[in-house]
């Protein structure tokens, strides 16, 4: 891999400066320089969704994004989803739905699921099944997942999952 | 007694216990974990399925120095991985058995040089014959294991086959075929291991069984008990996909982190997990059955295959238990089993949820609906005709003590999907539409715990302690991967403590510090384990009450009062129980009868599916599963159960295929193989009936398999209903619809388009 180079990045609200190699996968700069480990690898070919991030309000594979391509970008990730210790109303409904079994699909779950509910606060079944399509979950059949997405966006306002 | 009411927390949905974790993305799964001076392992695998090795070559353009390289000659005890038996080598030794073996093992400190370096190692190979098929293996031209290639075989003889074919008014025969199928687990196998001459081996992770590596690592590393550690970290996804592998990265990242004195972390990427881990048994199941003039079965004889690959980690048991569930929930006075399980040289098939079941759970209830279509009767009137009620017996002459409630769940079932009428509105579109629709049943039972005497043999250990800081602990090896047993068992213990949910927590799940309360397997957790549970908190109690002066009635605050004045007395605060078999269970290894499960979960599935006569896919357009297995301790997790296994048995019979080449998975990326995703998974409706069973922990029995046995005999059984054509082989892909149909269609209607 080529030798390291600074990037800077907008990581959760924080403006930090890595050096890693510009090739070098966003989701490893993600877990090995910065340490936010709460995002997954599932296949490293970005089919699973495990590693999905928000990048300038873009919903991403992360194992797909070289770091030089997020340089200067503002990056979101399950990590800066709870505010002040408080849950994220998709996190609160995940737990009381059942939506998160396994656990290892679920941040990327979430990172869809918020995605989903910025532009579109109060989505059908219809419409939730599409946006969560690129994101495997193996352990719920999805029934509970899609009930954790239509509790959180009856529970709450677009500013929130805006939040 | 405790002041609380009774039942104020099992039959509740209360927070997952590690929900908070896993939600905030702080829970630890191995490959998140680092232990300083780790360094990364790789394996070099085989290239073909059978053959000899010549030589080993190392590429010049390497600097080896920098590598710690392990052969089979490192290894310090045996080389095998310890399971049933110990044909498997840790790392192949002069020769390979299927593509993808272990030969040897690489370590060093950066993970993308450890990568190169494999791939700069040349293995030399002197081919010999391979066998990659049943049909080969069972004519024994070519013998790949034993004598015979027969890794074990069952005979299940009940009354007299033989004599009921000459008075029968029908006999029926089919051949059913199911493929292999991946686990999927989002998070692939891995491990980190440490090795000191002090401390001996230490390995951490992502498992079903910390005392079946335990276990292993015992063997390889020929170490005492006390000088190896399993601990299991949080784990995404096991579905029996860490049953029995773990043992083998295991011992392989405890190897080489011997030999280069590091820790190792070997984590497989997905194409090397698919390739080179286990499946689920591919099955071809032969059923030749009598009936009576009014559809009563006369004779079942059922005859079953697996491939079990080229070693023969659990597929003993695996046949068996496809053996035991194979006549479905049916009386039948006659019955013969003959099942095999064969060798081939492709990487070996292992656990599964279902564990065979699905295999021949799929041919009998497509053979059912083969029935019904033979003699003229409807298949949900067949299978009421033949289910089995209490006092009857099965195939192994099992009495069935307790309720048997099939005809409740199937009216359930018919009625919440409005079976009936939805058949006849499709029978009368379907003549006019290119989009074919049906509904399809099955019925099934899945036997909870080990089979036969397994549980006797496990000998099951697991209780409870209270620390100093007021906290009691679950102590045992049964682990948490997503199905919920953290919640299930905690909420047991705070149950029968009369304490809150939050003042028990689970041990760490580590071989030093829990009991062997055996593995994470078979639908076991909460019925045998949650009656531990259950009957150490019993203990508990009583002994705080004897020896503390705690009182009948008490307050939580009385509760850890009474907890440390034992702890002055007796130095900790510690119940154990060990298994007691329920009463009266009796299983003849002999001569394969008896008691086979201590209890059965029953249930009825119907799948609503469309036929596309056009592009040839088949859906799921919605399912309802209705269902009995004893008490719920949690119904969220629960349901959460039955739905994720519905949706992999859809998987089983419309998408998943593993393609196989010179024995190979061919398709090891998640690009091409296929799971359902959330705009394919129908919604699934779920109802409960609760019979508790007195043996399960709070009358719990097992449901973690249960759902995964009847998706794909339903599914098969509404195309059949929609379109008139039977299908009895899984996966059905809209290729195989297409072969099947278009050459029907070409000799049917010659002149449409």
């Amino acid at each position: 891999m080529s030798a390291a180079t600074k990037i800077q990045l907008n990581v959760n609200g924080a403006n930090l400066t890595v050096n890693a190699p510009p090739m070098k996968r966003l989701l490893d700069v993600l877990r090995e320089d910065l340490h936010l480990t709460g995002t997954k690898e599932g296949c490293g070919e970005g089919e699973c969704g495990s590693c999905s991030i928000r990048m300038n309000g873009d919903l991403v594979n992360s194992c797909l994004v070289p770091v030089l391509q997020a340089a200067n970008t503002k990056i979101e990730t399950v990590e800066g989803l709870a505010c002040d210790g408080v849950l994220h109303p998709l996190q609160q409904a995940f737990l009381q739905c059942g939506g998160a079994q396994c656990g290892i699909c679920t941040p990327g779950m979430l990172m869809a699921a918020k995605h989903l509910l910025v532009h579109n606060p109060h989505p059908t079944i219809t419409e939730i099944r599409e946006g969560l399509a690129g994101n495997l979950c193996r352990c719920t059949g999805f029934m509970r997942i899609f009930e954790s997405v239509l509790s959180a966006a009856t529970s709450t306002t677009q500013e929130t999952h805006a939040r | 007694m405790s002041t609380l009411a009774k039942n104020r927390i099992v039959g509740t949905s209360v927070p997952r216990k590690e929900g908070v974790d896993k939600l905030r993305g702080t829970a630890r799964y191995v490959d998140d974990i680092q232990r300083e001076g780790m360094w990364h392992g790789a394996t070099v695998r085989s290239a073909v399925p059978r053959g000899l090795i010549r030589s080993i070559g190392f590429d010049g353009k390497i600097d080896w120095s920098e590598f710690t390289v392990v052969t089979a000659a490192d290894i310090p005890g045996e080389n095998h991985i310890q399971m049933i038996v110990t044909d498997q080598p840790c790392l192949a030794d002069g020769q390979v058995n299927h593509c993808e073996e272990a030969i040897l093992l690489i370590a060093h400190p950066d993970k993308h040089k450890v990568r190169e370096a494999a791939n700069a190692v040349h293995v030399e190979y002197e081919l010999m014959p391979p066998v990659f098929t049943v049909e080969e293996s069972e004519k024994q031209q070519t013998v790949i294991w034993g004598a015979d290639n027969c890794f074990k075989n069952f005979q299940l003889d009940k009354g007299d086959v033989d004599s009921a074919w000459s008075h029968a008014a029908h006999i029926v025969e089919g051949e059913y075929r199911t493929g292999a199928q991946e686990h999927l687990y989002i998070e692939n196998n891995g491990v980190i291991a440490e090795y000191s001459a002090e401390i001996g081996v230490t390995v951490w992770g992502s498992l079903q069984c910390p005392f079946y590596v335990h276990k292993s690592l015992l063997a390889v590393f020929n170490l005492p008990p006390e000088k190896v550690h399993v601990v299991q970290t949080e784990t995404g996804g096991a579905f029996g996909g860490k049953e029995d592998y773990p043992s083998v990265i295991a011992s392989h990242a405890a190897l080489l982190a011997m030999k280069c004195g590091h820790p190792v972390k070997m984590v497989y990427d997905r194409i090397e997990d698919l390739a080179a881990t286990t499946k689920r048994h591919p099955s071809r199941v032969r059923h030749r059955t009598a009936l009576d003039a009014n559809g009563k079965l006369l004779a079942m004889e059922i005859d079953i295959a697996t491939d079990g690959g080229a070693y023969s980690t659990l597929s003993s048991t695996v046949l068996s238990r496809a053996t035991l569930h194979s006549p479905g929930p049916y009386v039948c006075p006659n019955v013969r089993i003959r099942s095999h399980a064969w060798a081939t040289n492709t990487v070996p098939y292992g656990a599964f949820r279902g564990f065979g079941a699905p295999q021949t759970v799929f041919a009998v209830e497509r053979h059912m609906d083969e029935i019904a279509a033979v003699i003229g009767i409807d298949p949900v009137e067949l299978r009421r005709r033949n289910f089995i009620h209490q006092g009857e017996t099965t195939a192994t002459e099992q009495l069935m003590r307790e309720p048997v409630i099939l005809n409740k769940l199937l009216d359930r079932a018919l009625a919440e999907s409005n079976y009936y009428a939805m058949r006849a509105q499709f029978a009368k579109d379907n003549a006019s539409r290119a989009i074919k629709r049906g509904m399809g049943i099955a019925a099934f039972y899945h036997g909870s715990g080990f089979t036969g005497s397994g549980e006797r043999y496990l000998n099951s250990l697991a209780g409870i302690d209270v620390t100093a800081d007021r906290k009691v602990r679950v102590l045992v090896s049964s682990t948490e991967f997503g199905q919920g047993t953290n919640t299930v068992l905690t909420q047991v213990a705070a149950e029968s403590l009369g304490l809150d949910y939050d003042d028990v927590v689970m041990a760490p799940p580590d071989t030093g510090i829990v009991p062997n309360s055996g593995p994470t397997v078979a639908s076991r957790t909460a019925m045998v384990i949650g009656r531990l549970i259950e009957r150490a908190s019993q203990q508990l109690l009583f002994t705080l009450h004897e020896q503390a002066g705690l009182p009948e009635q008490f307050s939580r605050q009385q509760f850890f009062s009474a907890c440390e004045q034992l702890r002055k007395t007796a130095g900790e605060v510690v119940s154990l129980c060990r298994y007691e078999a329920p009463p009266g269970i009796f299983w003849d290894d002999q001569k394969y009868r008896g008691e086979a499960y201590p209890a059965f979960a029953w249930s009825v599935h119907v799948a609503q599916v469309a036929v596309d006569t056009i592009t040839y896919s088949a859906e799921v357009e919605e399912f309802w599963s209705t269902q009995e297995a004893g008490r719920i301790i949690h119904p969220v997790l629960a349901t959460g159960q039955i739905e994720g296994g519905i949706a992999q048995g859809i998987g089983y019979a419309l998408y998943e295929k593993v393609v196989l080449q010179n024995g190979r998975m061919a398709n090891n990326q998640m690009t091409n193989y296929i799971m359902p995703t959330a705009e394919d998974v129908p919604p699934i409706h779920v109802f409960w009936e609760e019979l508790p069973f007195e043996h399960g922990g709070f009358g719990a029995k097992g449901i973690g398999e249960l759902p995964h046995d009847g998706p794909a005999p339903a599914i098969l059984n509404a195309i059949r209903d929609a379109i008139g054509v039977s299908f009895n082989s899984i996966p059905l892909l809209p290729e195989d619809l297409f072969a099947k149909l278009s050459v029907e269609r070409k000799v049917e209607e010659p002149a449409t388009v």
